[in-house]
């Protein structure tokens, strides 16, 4: 949600730079996985601090609850059984939500100029008051984050707490979580913070332990310390390595610019064409004679 | 100008499908563009403004794929191409070039009018296709988000194709003296049938000259 003390690093379907010369820090939230107990404080903290109340669902036979995100769930805990070694059952718990790429896919997408914001410090924001419900940022998202709301028809997503950060708090998820499981703080901090985690739980035999900070869509302002980092699927299917579709790219990146154009250049050929080569007239000696002897049709100019 | 010198080239029928489809298509291309490039987001002011204009768009093209139906059907026969069409298509040149006396003979429409309507026929069903798919709320939902990215893509190039056709389209028919009656009034003069449509005009006065 809007936040103007926020400064803009790039506005959606806006091809000017946007207010970008106060440089604020980027933040990152890093969630350690290793330390999560799948309480849902956070995604209580979410839904008090963003006066949000999802519908009262029913009980799946799984711990997943909503079972998905919604409009008004922007954070779920992610249940996954695994046995990554033999007969080593893991219980995986992922706090699932927006990932804040430094490459959002959903602002590429959008066609609604300033419906999606990034702001100086990395967070990705929707500014549903002028989102039309398009849809363009769930075909835009590698991580199937936002939702449309069938009150409104607005999409909507964890915020990162934009308006908390602005004003020097940590979002309502970090400060509510018990374990320590999620920390906040500038991204440099964080990613060493998470180097620490790593050595801790490479000492306890997580080999493969390490932080999910994919490259492919810029890196992310909410990181994951993964105890498998080289198998991120097994967390909920976190994808491996995320990219903005090729389609997207295609759509947002050539056809945009490329075609707009074209449409300018067939314009300006059909006048220029006119104003050079001419009209093509009917010869004017036949027009009044339906009768007589039309003209040979050489007159033609 | 007598009636004597006038015959009819558009049934009142033909030209009302025709303008259906033109208006709808208008609307479209107008919505289509502000939804796919910032620079023409300003359009979207012409439908109240950004929700509407997502709301209306679809059903605006529903209305131009069933009215665009239609006017495949009235004129789908006369649109088949011969040998003499892509004889035709291959003097491009002297179409452009106002060279027409080079030309083989024209039936009741020429190549380029006959190859805009397959292009019509093409992006139409691929516009309606891909539209439902990306079709937010009701049915985007439904389909899987990789078949979605596929849609999005394949609906901004058929509409780009349609509006270039369309472009000549609108442009052949100012540039073509006396075309535009054809289709607001509905006759045209005997001269422009026979220097345009020569084979048409021959067929349509056969027996009453």
């Amino acid at each position: 949600m809007a936040l103007q003390s926020l400064d803009i690093t790039a506005r959606s379907a806006t091809t000017t730079p946007s207010p970008e010369v106060r440089q604020t820090e980027k933040v990152a939230k890093l969630i350690d996985i290793s330390k999560c107990i799948g309480c849902k404080a956070c995604q209580v903290a979410c839904m008090e601090w963003n006066d949000l109340r999802d519908e009262i669902g029913t009980n799946h036979g799984v711990y997943d609850n909503p079972l998905d995100l919604t409009d008004k769930s922007w954070t779920v805990m992610r249940f996954s059984e695994v046995e990554v070694e033999q007969g080593k059952l893991e219980w995986l718990i992922r706090k699932d939500g927006c990932m804040h790429c430094a490459d959002p896919g959903c602002l590429k997408a959008c066609p609604a100029p300033g419906a999606i914001v990034q702001y100086a410090n990395g967070i990705v924001d929707f500014h549903e008051e002028n989102c039309i419900g398009c849809g363009y940022c769930i075909t835009g998202c590698p991580f199937n984050i936002p939702r449309i709301s069938k009150k409104d028809d607005k999409a909507y997503k964890c915020t990162l707490c934009s308006d908390r950060v602005g004003v020097g708090l940590e979002p309502a998820c970090v400060k509510t979580c018990p374990t320590g499981a999620i920390v906040f703080g500038s991204k440099e901090d964080m990613i060493h913070h998470a180097d620490e985690r790593i050595v801790d739980l490479k000492s306890r035999g997580y080999k493969n332990a390490g932080l999910y900070d994919p490259p492919g869509v810029g890196g992310t302002h909410v990181m994951y310390v993964l105890q498998h980092a080289d198998q991120p699927e097994l967390y909920h299917g976190l994808p491996k390595d995320p990219h903005i579709s090729l389609w997207v790219e295609l759509w947002k990146g050539i056809l945009k610019p490329f075609m707009s154009l074209g449409l300018g250049v067939a314009t300006l050929t059909a006048f220029f064409h006119y104003v050079t080569v001419g009209p093509k007239e009917t010869p004017e000696d036949t027009d009044e004679h339906p009768q007589g002897a039309h003209g040979p049709r050489k007159e033609a100019p | 100008m007598n009636d004597d010198n006038l015959i009819e080239r558009y049934h009142p029928a033909d030209r009302a499908n025709h303008w259906l489809t033109a208006i709808t298509f208008i609307l479209l291309a107008l919505s289509g563009l502000a939804l796919f490039h910032p620079a023409f987001f300003f359009l979207s002011h012409l439908f109240g403004g950004g929700p509407w204009m997502r709301i209306l768009h679809p059903f605006i093209g529903i209305v131009m794929a069933v009215s665009f139906y239609f006017l495949a059907h009235r004129f789908f026969a006369d649109n088949l191409m011969t040998a003499a069409d892509w004889q035709w298509m291959r003097q491009l040149r002297d179409v452009i070039t106002n060279h027409d006396e080079r030309l083989p003979e024209v039936g009741r429409f020429n190549a380029g009018q006959k190859l805009l309507f397959w292009v019509m026929i093409a992006t139409m069903l691929l516009l309606l296709l891909s539209g439902i798919v990306i079709w937010q709320p009701w049915f985007a939902p439904y389909f899987p988000i990789e078949l979605i990215r596929v849609a999005v893509v394949i609906h901004s190039v058929s509409a780009f194709a349609l509006m270039l056709g369309i472009i000549v389209h609108i442009y052949a028919a100012y540039w073509v003296r006396g075309t535009i009656r054809g289709m607001t009034r509905g006759t045209v003069p005997r001269a422009w049938a026979k220097h345009h449509h020569p084979g048409w005009y021959r067929q349509v006065t056969k027996g009453t000259k």
